[in-house]
């Protein structure tokens, strides 16, 4: 076993690995559209990502959920095809078209081989700019909406996840709320608000495509323009700006279950994405409770006490301020225990400086598994879109290592005192709550 | 991040639309080799990305389990992670993390897997640490206790708290009552709780050694280098004392099974499940191409049951040749508001009826062919994939059974289908659960 010993060491000197080179090209087309491109031969197929600004920050909070429903609804039906068309030519291809939104965008995905590449591209770019939203397909996907909405509401973790971000934003931040809206706002959505949305934000000035895999430059360009160049560019609104409440202190929330354990979830605001901070927390949040089985959080609960299967930590990376939050699933009768020493972790972090080996052994797996994130032609289309959508710049691959390379004891020390806040926070917990022996009073 | 030690079973569940290889693309095992001691290793060369993949798979899953210690395969796999002499107790996953990789494992029914991630740079570390626990796992009493408690949370959180999945337990169970797929890999409570050190120490010696394992590399490796450092840290393991004969046999079913469970939920939902032959029966490829006909948005069980006559709001068909025994065909849907089970359930026969009487058409099969035909080549993208492929096909027998499936799966034409269809879904041969919401009584 020698070396392994040795095999530490060298990775305690070496911090930095050699990259995976994307090598993206960069392109501005001339209606607007951001096209990124990454050329990978080594499978005949071709991976397509498209990202449209559009998300929960663009519809009124009284008819949430439409952002949501407007990308569910470009599969189902066109100027050219019916909803059962686009589905049986796709799947007879043995493809993969769909699109869904996100807290912050929405995005599109192709997956093709490249011997279907233009048929594939011609039904793609057909729901991109002829979806007809047919009153029926609406009726009917509202009622699918709905159904997974009440369904959703077995999965306790759903339930605490829902009410962890309601207290959080409140009523009109979007990330109070969900994507797919509530039963009631979904009633409030019609047809023209359906088209006026799509109409709005579905332009190429407001839009980011990554294409990857067997396929040139040339050919990407071509692909585009001889499908997407009658796309045409729009006015795109401001995107409101959306007040977030305070939490000045505990606020303990809990629902009654017939449950075997215990849901919970404690946590509080976090960061914007472009916080520059982002990268001395991602190494702090890594050892607190981040870090899998590396994590403080995880040696205490699951290791030294066997009192959960998972527990885990971490700050969303959002364009608005997103969410720090710890959740673990224990034993009702634990709940308190575990809730315990989360608290004590997060104190602790935010007191004393993490030891040298726990800085080095962060910065090793954040670097060192870079090249894992982007190992497939479709995880870099997709890192592709979000580094454009988050500015993070086409090099970003290139320039992580040194960004978490340069974080800090200090660093470390100073994010968890200003990130964490281990007296003001929302705890959820989800489960028997008698046998939890859990209060308003105890916390 | 993805937490480790998963379960493998619940993936397994949905895995088979993975597995097809096509003539183009085939995978290519550019070193086999048997070592002495009976260690089988398999190395596949893709220098797409600088990273490898290292999967160790041992002959040993819950149909594994004594009696009344159901788990122990699953929770001796938890225990692999907790030391040798070595390595300490938290160490294992460390030490991987700290190198930029990523490493888990899971168990199945039938065998159970581990594996580390890393840049090929790296490999090396993962062969010498799964080397080390082949042969030199402390068990240690206390990590015992606490690691059992460990499962009994992951049971709870899986199962327990989970109507879907606690139906899926009670349709198995019932389905099988001779053979230990009757058992849930994650094993019943009170056979986790009296599961002694002594009990894992027994079940390490018979199954973990090299005769009883596989090692399958991929990525970006020198497949004569990988062997040598395979042969310098596995080459001293020994063969191990004999290990139980495995002798059950499920008869078969004569009458159809019902089975109720009453929980807290909020929508009905119902499991069917038929006895079907595995991989590679002659009549296991035609049930693959009946569930990819029956499966997707362009399906039968969709655009029937679920957009036309808006009975489900979700309705699926499942099937996994790749069990070593017969195992089983789910058919399965949640009930949608205002609807019933009982509507739901007419509803699949009506599915199954129409495939008896009537053979799907051609494009229906050329259609599965080519889903088949293009995940297999995407699933390609990812080198773990491929490893994963070829170890499990070789836990089947051989990893060469893939051109075997391959093969099959082109040669399936409509009347296969139909005939599978009248073979295997007839009323005395399923099993049906169906899930009642219960509220409960008093809301605080």
């Amino acid at each position: 076993m020698k070396r392994i010993k040795l095999l530490i060491l060298l990775s305690l000197l070496f911090i930095s690995t050699p990259l995976y080179a994307i090598d993206a090209k960069r392109e501005v087309l001339p209606n607007g559209l951001v096209l990124l491109h990454s050329e990978k031969h080594n499978l005949p197929i071709v991976k397509v990502t498209l990202l449209i600004k559009a998300s929960p920050f663009n519809e009124p909070p009284e008819k949430a959920g439409l952002a949501n429903l407007v990308a569910s609804l470009l599969t189902e039906g066109t100027k050219n095809r019916t909803s059962e068309q686009i589905s049986e030519e796709i799947e007879f291809l043995g493809a993969h078209l769909g699109a869904a939104t996100d807290r912050d965008y929405t995005l599109l995905k192709l997956s093709i081989l490249k011997k279907d590449l233009e048929k594939g591209f011609s039904i793609f770019s057909d729901i991109l700019l002829n979806p007809v939203f047919p009153p029926e397909e609406i009726k009917r996907k509202i009622d699918l909406i709905k159904g997974g909405l009440r369904q959703a509401e077995e999965e306790p973790g759903f339930l605490a996840s829902r009410e962890f971000r309601r207290t959080l934003y409140g009523k009109h931040h979007p990330y109070g709320r969900l994507v797919e809206g509530t039963l009631e706002s979904l009633d409030n959505i019609n047809r023209e608000d359906i088209v006026g949305f799509y109409k709005t934000y579905y332009r190429p000035n407001n839009a980011i495509v990554a294409i990857v895999g067997d396929i040139t430059h040339e050919e990407a360009i071509n692909l585009l323009k001889r499908f997407l160049s009658s796309w045409e560019k729009g006015n795109i609104p401001e995107t409101p700006e959306y007040h977030i409440p305070k939490i000045e202190d505990v606020k303990l929330i809990t629902i009654d279950r017939e449950l075997t354990q215990a849901n919970i979830i404690l946590g509080h605001h976090g960061v914007k994405r472009s916080n520059p901070d982002y990268y001395a927390i991602s190494v702090m949040n890594y050892i607190f409770g981040g870090g899998g089985f590396a994590s403080r959080l995880m040696m205490r609960i699951r290791d030294d006490m066997g009192l959960a299967y998972d527990v885990h930590s971490f700050f969303s990376s959002d364009k608005d301020t997103g969410v720090f939050e710890v959740g673990v699933q224990t034993k009702n009768e634990s709940a308190r225990t575990v809730i315990d020493v989360i608290l004590k972790e997060m104190r602790r972090v935010r007191s004393e400086h993490v030891s040298d080996r726990e800085l080095n052994d962060a910065k090793s797996y954040l670097t060192g598994s870079f090249p894992r994130r982007i190992d497939t032609m479709g995880k870099i289309a997709d890192f592709l879109v979000l580094t454009e959508f988050y500015n993070l710049g086409i090099d970003y691959d290139k320039k992580y290592p040194q960004l978490i390379n340069s974080v800090t004891k200090d660093d470390i020390l100073r994010v968890a005192k200003k990130y964490l806040h281990p007296d003001r926070y929302i705890l959820v917990v989800v489960g028997d709550i008698e046998k939890t022996g859990i209060s308003g009073s105890t916390f | 991040m993805k937490f480790k030690r998963v379960s493998g079973w619940l993936i397994i569940f949905s895995l088979f639309v993975l597995f097809a290889p096509s003539p183009v693309y085939p995978i290519t095992v550019s070193k086999e080799e048997i070592l002495p001691n009976g260690l089988k290793v398999l190395v596949i060369e893709d220098h797409k990305a600088p990273i490898a993949t290292f999967q160790i798979w041992y002959r040993v899953g819950s149909r594994n389990d004594p009696k009344g210690k159901t788990g122990i395969s699953h929770l001796l796999e938890h225990m692999m992670f907790k030391g040798t002499e070595k390595i300490g107790p938290k160490q294992f996953s460390r030490i991987i993390q700290r190198n930029g990789g990523i490493d888990n494992a899971y168990t199945t029914k039938d065998y159970t897997m581990y594996f580390e991630t890393l840049s090929s740079d790296r490999i090396n570390l993962a062969i010498e640490l799964e080397a080390d626990r082949m042969k030199n796992l402390l068990l240690r009493k206390d990590d015992s206790l606490y690691e059992r408690s460990v499962v009994m949370e992951e049971r709870r959180m899986r199962y327990e708290d989970d109507p879907q999945r606690s139906l899926y337990e009670e349709v198995v169970a019932t389905a099988f009552k001779v053979h230990p797929y009757h058992n849930p890999v994650i094993g019943w409570m009170s056979d986790l709780g009296s599961i002694q050190q002594e009990d894992l120490l027994l079940h390490y010696s018979r199954y973990y050694a090299p005769e009883n394992a596989v090692v399958v590399i991929a990525g970006d490796v020198n497949p004569e280098e990988i062997l040598q450092k395979i042969k310098e840290e596995f080459g001293s393991i020994k063969k191990t004392a004999k290990r139980p004969v495995f002798s059950s046999k499920e008869p078969v079913q004569r009458g159809q099974k019902r089975v109720y469970l009453k929980k807290e939920a909020k929508l009905p939902y119902i499991l069917i499940a038929y006895h079907v032959p595995s991989f590679p029966d002659k009549d296991s490829a035609a049930l693959d191409v009946l569930s990819y006909i029956l499966s997707g948005k362009s399906g039968r069980l969709y655009k029937n049951l679920v957009r036309t006559k808006e009975i489900a709001l979700n309705a699926f068909a499942s099937y996994s040749g790749f069990y070593i025994d017969p195992y089983l065909f789910f058919l399965g849907g949640t009930v949608r508001p205002g609807r019933k089970a009982e509507d739901l359930e007419r509803a699949f026969y009506e599915e199954i009826k129409r495939i008896q009487e009537t053979p799907p058409t051609e494009r229906e099969i050329q259609k599965a062919k080519n889903q088949v035909e293009a995940s297999f080549i995407m699933e390609q993208d990812s080198i773990y994939n491929q490893a994963e492929l070829i170890g499990m096909f070789e836990m089947l027998g051989d990893w060469r059974l893939i051109d075997k499936y391959l093969k099959m799966i082109r040669e399936v034409r409509p009347e296969d289908v139909q005939r599978v269809a009248r073979k295997y879904f007839t009323e005395d041969n399923r099993t049906v659960g169906i899930l009642i919401p219960e509220k409960r009584g008093v809301e605080k």
